[in-house]
């Protein structure tokens, strides 16, 4: 039942024009932005060289790559997850997946499921870029994958939040500009962070991109990976909790 | 014999904050039964729907499909259910195919039956020409036979159908109720509407319902027994009123227009009298209608009773 729903909700995404266009224009923006860095790169090795620690190309050249990718997604993935319930809900379409035999909890879940793989095939596109660079050079294959999984537990995590604001709303445009802020907010959170004296830590944490930046620098923590999985549970949860309780009202 | 009742409601009532949408309500539909749910716009056929289809939750009482509560039990329950809502929930970017595909999976059909439960759903609703067309670009008659189609597919006991022929033309109208008729020789159904001609052509039972409240019950049959002691009559050279009046058993005459009358009677028929009299006296008669209590006559009656104060009555214990 998952799948049939996360199968119609992927084939909803790639019969519209939205997925294919917001697929090619992050692949133009990140490619451009690799080249930058190449270039930069080549700028940068003579002086590389006389470092003792010598930075690899993981480093100059795809961890900033990511992690202006992460910022691009945080705008774009509203326009992604913004219909995913509120244009069920605004063609009364929602009412079938409710009559049907399934509960809240399968739709919810069938819906993430299809974002989900969305993302899978947005990041797995992107990898390919610094996967070309093995035609050159060496890669720390350890540092990629960190950064492959960071990006899938990231934009999964903007996907939940982007659900949940969906489906507390029929309209497409309210469920984007609310998933917008919600993650701009859990981005610049950071600044404040470090702007507040003593307390810093604690509000650093709440902050998405502040364990995305870690998991980027290769370092695989345990306690980033939960804190994404924490979050995507607890936003997958108030939107079954939001759908069950308009059957109340 | 008494068939077992596929649908049972008892007691149930819903509040918008404190604003009761249905009061109380009770019924059962039995197997094979075309229920016919007959009410005003805002009488609470839409809410009483979506609570029996578990969209909805009841503020008190109880709903049972076959034996199972759609609260306690909602998978068992809703697989026993077909529901087409006011809007029909189609995705227009699918084909029809793909549509009722998607529903089959939803309601848990194995890939085994799903060819044939699709086309069977689709022949039975007359949909086998266009099962390759977009259903955003299909006529709304059409598009509201897929959303019958999806109700269907799964071979439910039970199929709830919310005002299905709104916004069709008078072709299409007739098509779809010929098209519940059919459903209900294997499946019960019901129906809600405010159209009266739709529930006296499609069927067995009805239930008017005003302000959330059962105001009459009663079998199709029964109605349409009620006749009401008067003649519509049409004379060329009519008499006076006071010439018809005399007429044996005539106890009441009304003037509708110059050449047509109505009259009251007591007891037996007196349209024997009337054309004896018109040939005897040349009134040259030329239509003579013994009048029928419509089901429109009776819904105002009910719904326009202030008194009655939405007393629940039994038609058939009343003697209608």
């Amino acid at each position: 039942m998952i799948l049939t729903i996360a199968k119609r909700e992927i084939s909803t995404l790639f019969l519209s024009p939205l997925a294919w266009i917001v697929l090619a224009v992050v692949q133009v923006l990140l490619g451009y932005m690799f080249l930058t860095q190449i270039d930069n790169f080549f700028l940068l090795q003579p002086q590389l060289l006389q470092l003792d620690n010598i930075p690899g190309v993981t480093d100059i050249v795809i961890a900033p790559l990511f992690s202006l990718a992460a910022i691009i997604l945080l705008m774009i993935m509203p326009l992604i997850t913004m219909r995913s319930i509120a244009e069920e809900k605004r063609n009364k379409t929602l009412t079938l997946l409710i009559s049907s035999p399934i509960s809240m909890t399968e739709i919810v879940l069938g819906k993430f499921l299809g974002l989900f793989f969305f993302v899978f095939i947005l990041v797995s596109v992107l990898m390919l870029m610094p996967l070309s660079l093995f035609i050159g050079t060496a890669i720390d294959v350890g540092k990629l994958l960190s950064i492959y999984i960071s990006m899938l537990l990231l934009l999964s995590s903007f996907a939940a939040i982007g659900l949940y604001l969906s489906s507390l709303t029929e309209n497409q445009t309210i469920a984007a500009v609310g998933t917008f802020g919600a993650l701009l907010m859990l981005w610049i959170i950071d600044w404040i962070g470090e702007a507040l004296p003593g307390n810093q830590d604690v509000v650093s944490y709440l902050s998405l991109l502040q364990h995305h930046q870690t998991m980027l620098e290769g370092v695989f923590n345990t306690a980033d990976v939960a804190y994404y999985l924490i979050f995507i549970t607890v936003f997958l949860v108030l939107t079954i909790r939001q759908l069950d309780r308009e059957r109340l009202l | 014999m008494p068939l077992p009742a596929v649908v049972q409601v008892e007691n149930l009532s819903r509040f918008y904050q404190n604003h009761p949408a249905i009061k109380n309500l009770s019924f059962s539909l039995n197997a094979g039964e075309v229920l016919g749910f007959l009410g005003p716009n805002g009488a609470g056929k839409s809410t009483t729907m979506q609570i029996l289809t578990g969209n909805l939750a009841p503020s008190e009482g109880q709903v049972t499909i076959n034996g199972f509560d759609i609260i306690e039990s909602p998978r068992e329950a809703k697989r026993q259910m077909g529901y087409l809502p006011e809007h029909p929930p189609v995705y227009r970017e699918a084909s029809v195919d793909e549509y009722l595909k998607y529903c089959a999976q939803l309601r848990g059909i194995n890939k085994q039956s799903m060819r044939k439960a699709i086309d069977e759903s689709k022949q039975q609703c007359g949909l086998t020409d266009v099962g390759q067309r977009l259903i955003g670009n299909l006529s709304k008659g059409y598009q509201q036979r897929v959303g019958i189609a999806q109700t269907i597919i799964h071979n439910p006991s039970v199929i709830v159908l919310d005002e299905p022929t709104v916004g069709l033309d008078p072709i299409q109208m007739r098509d779809i109720r010929r098209l519940i008729k059919t459903l209900g020789q294997d499946h019960s159904v019901i129906l809600s509407t405010h159209i009266l001609s739709e529930v006296q052509a499609t069927c067995d039972r009805v239930q008017i319902i005003q302000q959330g409240e059962l105001i009459y019950h009663s079998s199709i049959e029964a109605l349409n027994l009620s006749q009401v002691p008067s003649f519509t009559i049409g004379l060329n050279q009519p008499p006076t009123i006071e010439q018809l009046k005399q007429l044996d058993r005539v106890t009441r005459v009304d003037a509708i227009d110059e050449h047509h009358f109505k009259l009251f009677f007591d007891g037996e028929s007196p349209a024997q009298a009337i054309v004896e009299q018109s040939v005897q006296q040349q009134w040259e008669l030329f239509e003579l209608i013994p009048d029928q209590r419509s089901l429109e006559d009776l819904f105002i009656e009910l719904t326009q009773d202030e008194n009655s104060d939405g007393a629940s009555v039994d038609a058939e214990e009343a003697g209608v």
